[in-house]
């Protein structure tokens, strides 16, 4: 929730009233510890795992966590947006294989400069981006679920034209910099989720555009009706949920140092997860871009731990879709806590 | 049935502009609107004066909400005019009749249940600085003077207003329309959903808006509430004004029957 608005105290200085404001600061901090659930989740997977396994926290581990992670982290991050508005985006993971087959191609025809590469990518995901949101906004097919399925498939289908269905191998220095290699320890492509989230989390929390895009999802009539531009709000999400695929792929194929149509497959079902792990709803208008990347460090940190307990690789989907489950269900007993919470509180307050 | 769009009964006389020296805010003339075959406006007329409550009696399908539809800005009028202050315009949106002064409670609410109170009535007229930042804490400090200049009671700011109770949400979405209104309030049912104590809060409510010059146009179909406030009740059948009078003890039974039918005419 974007309101950082402060609650006003009672104004009475009566027993009554002061009893209130206690009973509301308790009730405040039960309601911020709710608010923490996936990072709860978090933090017990982490203490599982060290049980288990004395390599979960070695830097060369967190390393591999946080740059297996960060693909998923972005793309779910852009994923946010779309569903705050209470639309979804099934195309972003062939955005980027897309995305990678383009810089690679580009990258073996015709320029060796990163730069150039990189803005291609990202503009291959905005402009894939603008298409999604036109075809839903101005051609008024309104079904994002329709509209990306189809589009899904036509970036897929672009991918293996442009490749030749063939790997495409030899990126930009630049672009394999950012995909794999790190600071200290810490990966690059860690550091562009930091500064691409931290971007996402100001214009979700504190600008009047984030605000907008919370209100289209929670209740786009009375959008319209206060006079708040929904359509353009919509199609802005969609672009910035291109562009991030299109970053997501920079990543990817620097992963890699190559471009490929079968990359980023299924890529968008882990950022959905990943979106609703970390607490947003798919009707829109709730979600947190610090509680998507949890969810995203959440996956990240199951296929890790799986790897080092050499769990069987087939295991993994299985695992990952019962978490999932589980944070819905979870997030059902947290809702009804959190309405009693709420209820009790404006109950105890008098009024 | 009589001539409709022409005043029943009593003719507008000034007297009717109840408060002195009181000039028409809004003047609908001839209005008409018709979906496919159905004729939802025929033909009806209304003004009210500054500062005046006037209220919007009859049963359902009786063409109130698509009378007011098209005072808000939702609906065009197939035939008619629309006047404010004198100046005849052609609404396009809810939004074009915001910008010139016309608030509307619809019966829905329109509140974000997702976000706070503070969001909810800044909902598109958000303080911002540089770059749309949002200057959340003018607007918390704001809507606690707004609530409590309209004693508002909401025990906490930052709740969704999702979780708050029937009556604190009707409030809220008055509030709204209250403090940014500058000619025209104008609601749909703003009672329907409340109980006793709520709906006397909400008629306060609107009580007070002629001491700063706003007029109410307050759809119902329950006499006894708008009785306490309105200055005027204006009848709707079918389509069609068919008649207006005072909401007093004297005319009580008249208006009754005007509502479901029983008779038309004069008062």
């Amino acid at each position: 929730m974007p309101d950082a608005e402060l609650a006003v105290s009672a104004s009475g200085g009566s027993a009554r009233a002061r009893s209130a404001v206690v009973a509301r600061h308790g009730t405040g901090l039960a309601l911020r510890a709710l608010a923490l659930g996936p990072l709860l989740i978090l933090a017990a997977l982490w203490v599982l795992l060290s049980i288990l396994s004395p390599y979960v926290f070695t830097t060369l581990n967190i390393t591999n966590l946080l740059q297996a992670s960060s693909v998923v982290a972005i793309l779910a991050t852009g994923q946010l947006l779309i569903i705050l508005t209470g639309a979804i985006d099934l195309s972003a993971g062939a955005v980027v294989a897309l995305a990678t087959v383009v810089g690679a191609k580009l990258a073996q025809s015709t320029t060796h400069s990163g730069i150039a590469v990189i803005a291609a990518m990202l503009a291959t995901g905005a402009t894939v981006g603008l298409a999604n949101g036109l075809l839903i906004e101005k051609a008024r097919l309104g079904s994002s679920f329709v509209v990306t399925l189809g589009m899904l498939s036509i970036a897929t289908g672009a991918a293996y034209v442009i490749a030749d269905g063939s790997t495409i191998t030899g990126l930009p220095r630049l672009v394999d910099h950012v995909g794999s290699d790190d600071v200290g320890g810490v990966p690059i492509s860690a550091l562009v989720v930091l500064v691409f989230a931290a971007v996402i989390a100001l214009l979700t929390a504190r600008l009047q555009w984030g605000r907008w895009i919370y209100m289209v999802g929670g209740n786009r009539d009375a959008g319209e009706r206060v006079g708040i531009p929904v359509r353009a709000v919509s199609i802005s999400v969609f672009v910035l949920g291109g562009l991030a695929a299109g970053l997501a792929g920079v990543i990817q194929a620097g992963l890699t140092d190559s471009g490929t149509a079968s990359s980023g497959f299924n890529a968008e079902l882990d950022a959905i997860s990943a979106v609703v792990i970390g607490g947003a709803t798919l009707t829109g208008g709730r979600g947190t871009v610090f509680g998507t990347l949890v969810g995203a460090l959440i996956l990240g940190t199951i296929h890790n731990g799986l790897n080092l307990l050499s769990v069987n690789l087939n295991w993994e989907p299985i695992v990952l879709g019962s978490v999932l489950i589980l944070a819905i269900a979870a997030d059902r007993v947290r809702a009804s806590l959190e309405t009693r919470l709420r209820l009790r509180a404006a109950a105890g307050s008098g009024s | 049935m009589t001539a409709s769009g022409h005043e029943v009964g009593r003719p507008p006389a000034v007297g009717e502009l109840r408060r002195a020296g009181a000039e028409p805010v809004l003047e609908v003339e001839g209005a008409s609107k018709s979906f496919g075959a159905v004729a939802a406006l025929s033909d009806v007329s209304l003004t009210l004066a500054r500062g005046e409550i006037v209220a919007l009696l009859g049963d359902n399908g009786a063409g109130k909400s698509t009378l007011i539809k098209c005072v808000s800005g939702a609906h065009r009028l197939d035939r008619g005019t629309v006047k404010l202050a004198g100046e005849t315009l052609v609404l396009r949106s809810p939004m074009h009749a915001r910008q010139h002064g016309i608030e509307t409670v619809y019966q829905d609410l329109s509140l974000f249940d997702n976000l706070s109170v503070a969001a909810n009535l800044f909902a598109g007229r958000e303080l911002t600085g540089y770059a749309g930042w949002l200057r959340q804490r003018a607007m918390t400090t704001r809507v606690a003077q707004m609530l409590d200049e309209l004693e508002v009671n909401v025990p906490n700011l930052s709740a969704p207003v999702g979780l708050l109770s029937g009556g604190q949400r009707q409030a809220i979405a008055v509030a709204r329309a209250v403090t940014f209104a500058s000619r025209l309030v104008i609601l749909d049912e703003p009672t329907a959903a409340l109980g006793v104590r709520e709906t006397r809060n909400v008629l306060r409510l609107v009580k007070r808006l002629p001491e700063r010059g706003i007029s109410v146009l307050i759809i119902s179909h329950n006499l006894e509430q708008v009785a306490a406030v309105a200055d005027r009740v204006v009848v709707m059948r079918r389509g069609t004004k068919v008649g207006e009078a005072p909401p007093d003890a004297e005319h009580h039974d008249r208006i009754v029957s005007l509502i479901v039918g029983a008779q038309s005419g004069p008062l």
